[in-house]
């Protein structure tokens, strides 16, 4: 049992969850998350660990509540427990002073985006930070991000927040514009905005990091339900990943693999499958 | 031995089963087989001749007293039979129905050289239950020797060396990576050939012998096996052969495929079976095709049957003969209307128009030459592609070593697969740190993997012999 210590609402549907897990936040690198299942009977639901505070034993959950799952975990109080947290899982990012990096964040992306990059401000890189929602309050984190980076963009698709558009918009401008070519884009973030900023960064060359986020179940690399196709070769996103390069990700399968299960009525069955 | 000549016991026919009838079954996730009654367990034990050679006790791969715990239970005295047993099998309940009888004990019978075996796994199993019911636990011994041995992993490996290590007086703590412990008799064989409280049961008797058992720990993430080694004074690492293997054909990534671990992990481990759905979902296909012909494919096929396929195919590349699962699993599965597609293998899984699984394509095979494993070889035959129409396919491969605990400790041996390299004492390159089971054995049995957790348990307890508790340093 794991005891949360504190959960605020930073934004419509997004909750800070601080939680006591020590043997986690002793063992936890940036790019890593955790398994959290609520109470017995409930899914397994693959959370990025945003930040960790070793000395009193507990991790920080930034959770945007999208659905049955999510919505039940946030609604978890201060001082109640959740039944199963599982983790670290995934390979760190790989964190060094590179000079120059653009981290790119869309809606809950951002939440995942922001321990790389906190991780990559403390390492001494310059950051440029784009984050874009549908309107400003789906723009998350931006102060927080803002904090640790040279500049920080924001993108709302209304104009109720920074740039009108989306984050692409900023980026081909910064890469258009910029004198030295940043040593690499972080992009997380709904599939079609990191499969945009993928084909938008190829033609600069720019290599481009994605955290991808396929439907999970283990977390170990003992159910294969999260494989995806990079290169084409197959990985699991929970034990090689989930980061991958960006322009080797196939982004349809992805896509199309995360959608399944809201593809099925409440019996688990299509309706137009074959005929027996 | 009772009072019976060897022409009465020659005379008693082998006893029969009862089970839950075929069609019934395959809509419901109850335990198959119903278990004996008393009378027939003990009829069924005067069978045995009690022969000089007992071949079946060279048959069982951890040498269990099978006549004399036969010869127990045939007097009515299944407390006795039981004691006899437990020397042997720590786990006898789940051995007693998923062991491979055929081709250990029941195999060497000699009463099958002419007629049919005594039925050594039903009456260990009908042993197992009584005691589990009508007997007290083992308490932990008074004295303890202050030592503290790690396990990690709670499948049949890991659960058989925690009973032993605690009987023997060490603190035990069980490392487990999922939120539940059991291993593949908890995610893997399904409720219906070994009920969860079998399991439950297993682990509450370890908890009142003083077992510690932590879930959600991955060794190799949570914390590793060099900080673990730091704090105890020896390691059994039985953390299994996890890792599924896939096709390699086109299409496998397609909605409606599912690994046969996925698949039962669904099923049996977060309960998409219950149709709770707050839950786990699953995707009930239709026509549900798997590829493989082990105790892993079975138990899915027959799980995609109860979770209500109209059609549930076995692929397999060989003959029936060749089929490596559990003889009794076959014969259950055809009887509940599994259809069996031999001869076959895959060549791709083909996509309607919304990215979801419409059929197989599939190509005929031909035994030839026998290979490497005796079995003969499938061959294509050419020009015999042909297609099957499906809605869901279940990869039942095998599973591989997963790296996970293995990769975070260089100096710790591995053989070419990945498996821990462990001596006859079960012991590792490593000092202090054992290790069996899958991990070692590659995909094994379970009572391959009891055996060696008990084994272990010995090695341990005497590598500790004449050191100090680090906890009393
Ligand atoms: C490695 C990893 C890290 C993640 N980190 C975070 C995080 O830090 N904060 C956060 O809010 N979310 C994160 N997610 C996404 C989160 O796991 C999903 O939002 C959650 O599983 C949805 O469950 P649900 O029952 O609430 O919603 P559901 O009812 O299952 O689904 C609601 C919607 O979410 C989509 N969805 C379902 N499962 C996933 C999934 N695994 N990934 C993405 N979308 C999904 C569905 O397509 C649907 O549109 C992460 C996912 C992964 C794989
Ligand atoms: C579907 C299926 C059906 C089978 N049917 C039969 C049968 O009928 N008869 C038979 O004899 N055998 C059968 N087998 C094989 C048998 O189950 C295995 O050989 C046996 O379970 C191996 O036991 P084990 O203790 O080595 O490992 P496992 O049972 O695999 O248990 C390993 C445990 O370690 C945990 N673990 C893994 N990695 C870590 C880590 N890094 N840190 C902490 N914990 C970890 C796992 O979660 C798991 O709980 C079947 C297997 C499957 C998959
Ligand atoms: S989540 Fe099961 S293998 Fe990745």
């Amino acid at each position: 049992m794991f005891k949360v210590i504190s959960n605020e609402e930073i934004a419509p549907q997004l909750h800070r969850m601080v939680i006591e897990a020590p043997r986690i936040a002793k063992a936890r690198k940036p790019g890593q998350f955790a398994i959290v299942r609520l109470r017995p009977g409930a899914e397994r639901i693959p959370l990025t660990i945003a930040d960790d505070d070793p000395v009193a034993g507990t991790i920080t959950l930034i959770i945007q509540a999208v659905g049955y799952s999510t919505q039940e975990i946030v609604a978890t109080k201060a001082g109640e427990y959740i039944q199963n947290i599982a983790g670290p899982l995934g390979m760190p990012t790989e964190i060094e002073n590179w000079g120059k990096v653009i981290c790119v964040g869309g809606g809950a992306g951002a939440a995942v985006l922001y321990p790389l990059a906190k991780a990559l401000a403390q390492a001494g890189n310059e950051l440029i930070t784009i984050i874009g929602g549908r309107s400003a309050e789906y723009v998350i984190l931006f102060d927080e991000l803002a904090a640790f980076s040279k500049e920080a963009i924001a993108t709302t698709e209304d104009g109720s927040m920074g740039e009108k558009g989306f984050v692409t918009g900023p980026l081909k401008r910064i890469l258009d514009e910029s004198t030295t070519k940043p040593h690499a884009v972080y992009a997380v973030g709904p599939v079609p905005m990191m499969r945009a900023v993928s084909e938008l960064t190829r033609p600069y060359g720019v290599k481009t990091i994605v955290s991808l986020n396929p439907i999970m179940i283990d977390g170990t690399g003992m159910c294969g339900g999260c494989r995806v196709t990079v290169g084409g070769e197959v990985k699991f996103a929970c034990v090689d990943g989930p980061e991958f390069d960006g322009h080797q990700v196939d982004y349809d399968e992805l896509f199309a693999r995360q959608n399944a299960y809201q593809e099925l009525d409440e019996h688990g069955c299509r309706l137009d499958s074959v005929k027996v | 031995m009772t009072e019976l000549t060897i022409k009465e016991r020659m005379a008693i026919q082998r006893t029969t089963m009862p089970e839950q009838d075929p069609v019934e079954r395959a809509q419901n996730f109850k335990e198959v087989n119903q278990g004996l009654p008393l009378e027939w367990a003990i009829q069924e034990a005067k069978r045995c001749l009690g022969c000089k050679k007992r071949p079946c006790v060279d048959g069982c791969p951890v040498n269990v007293h099978i006549p004399e715990f036969l010869d127990k239970l045939a007097e009515g005295d299944v407390a006795g039979a039981a004691t006899i047993l437990r020397v042997d099998n720590a786990l006898p309940a789940t051995t007693g129905r998923v062991c491979p009888q055929e081709m250990q004990c029941e195999g060497k019978c000699v009463r099958g050289k002419k007629g049919q075996p005594v039925a050594i796994g039903w009456l260990e199993r009908f042993v197992a239950d009584w005691a589990a019911e009508n007997m007290e636990p083992d308490k932990a011994p008074a004295e303890q020797t202050g030592f503290r041995v790690a396990v990690i992993g709670s499948g049949p490996g890991g659960l058989t060396a925690a009973g032993e290590l605690a009987r023997a007086g060490h603190g035990v703590h069980v490392f487990e990576a999922l939120h539940d412990t059991g291993g593949v008799l908890r995610y893997g064989i399904p409720e219906f050939r070994l009920p969860k409280r079998i399991v439950d049961q297993e682990v509450e008797n370890l908890r009142s012998l003083g077992v510690e058992i932590e879930c959600d720990v991955i060794v190799g993430r949570t914390l590793t096996l060099s900080e673990i080694r730091d704090d105890f004074d020896a390691v059994f690492v039985a953390n299994g052969a996890g890792l599924p293997m896939f096709l390699n054909v086109p299409g496998e990534n397609l909605k409606g495929v599912y690994s046969a671990n996925e698949y039962l992990t669904r099923t049996n481990l977060m309960g998409a079976w219950t149709g709770d759905v707050t839950g786990t979902p699953i995707f009930r296909g239709r026509r549900v095709v798997v590829f493989g012909g082990g105790n892993v494919a079975m138990d899915s096929v027959r799980t995609a049957k109860r979770l209500g396929a109209e059609r549930a195919i076995i692929a397999y590349r060989r003959g029936k003969e060749e089929m490596p699962a559990r003889v009794e699993e076959v014969h259950h599965a055809e009887e509940e209307g599994i259809e069996f597609h031999l001869l076959v293998a895959p060549l791709e899984i083909l996509e309607d128009d919304k990215g979801w699984v419409r059929a197989v394509r599939l190509q005929k095979m031909e035994l030839g030459e026998p290979d490497a494993s005796g079995r003969r070889r499938p061959v294509a035959v050419p020009g015999s592609e042909f297609e099957l129409e499906c809605d869901a396919v279940v990869v039942a491969l095998g599973t591989v070593a997963n790296p996970l605990l293995t990769n975070a400790e260089p100096d710790l041996k591995l053989d070419k697969w990945g498996n821990i390299i462990a001596d006859e004492s079960q012991a590792t390159s490593l000092d202090g740190v054992f290790a069996g089971g899958d991990i070692v054995r590659g995909g094994a049995t379970v009572i391959l993997a009891m055996g060696d957790g008990k084994c272990a348990a010995q090695s341990i307890d005497e590598y500790l012999k004449g050191k100090t508790p680090k906890a009393a340093a």
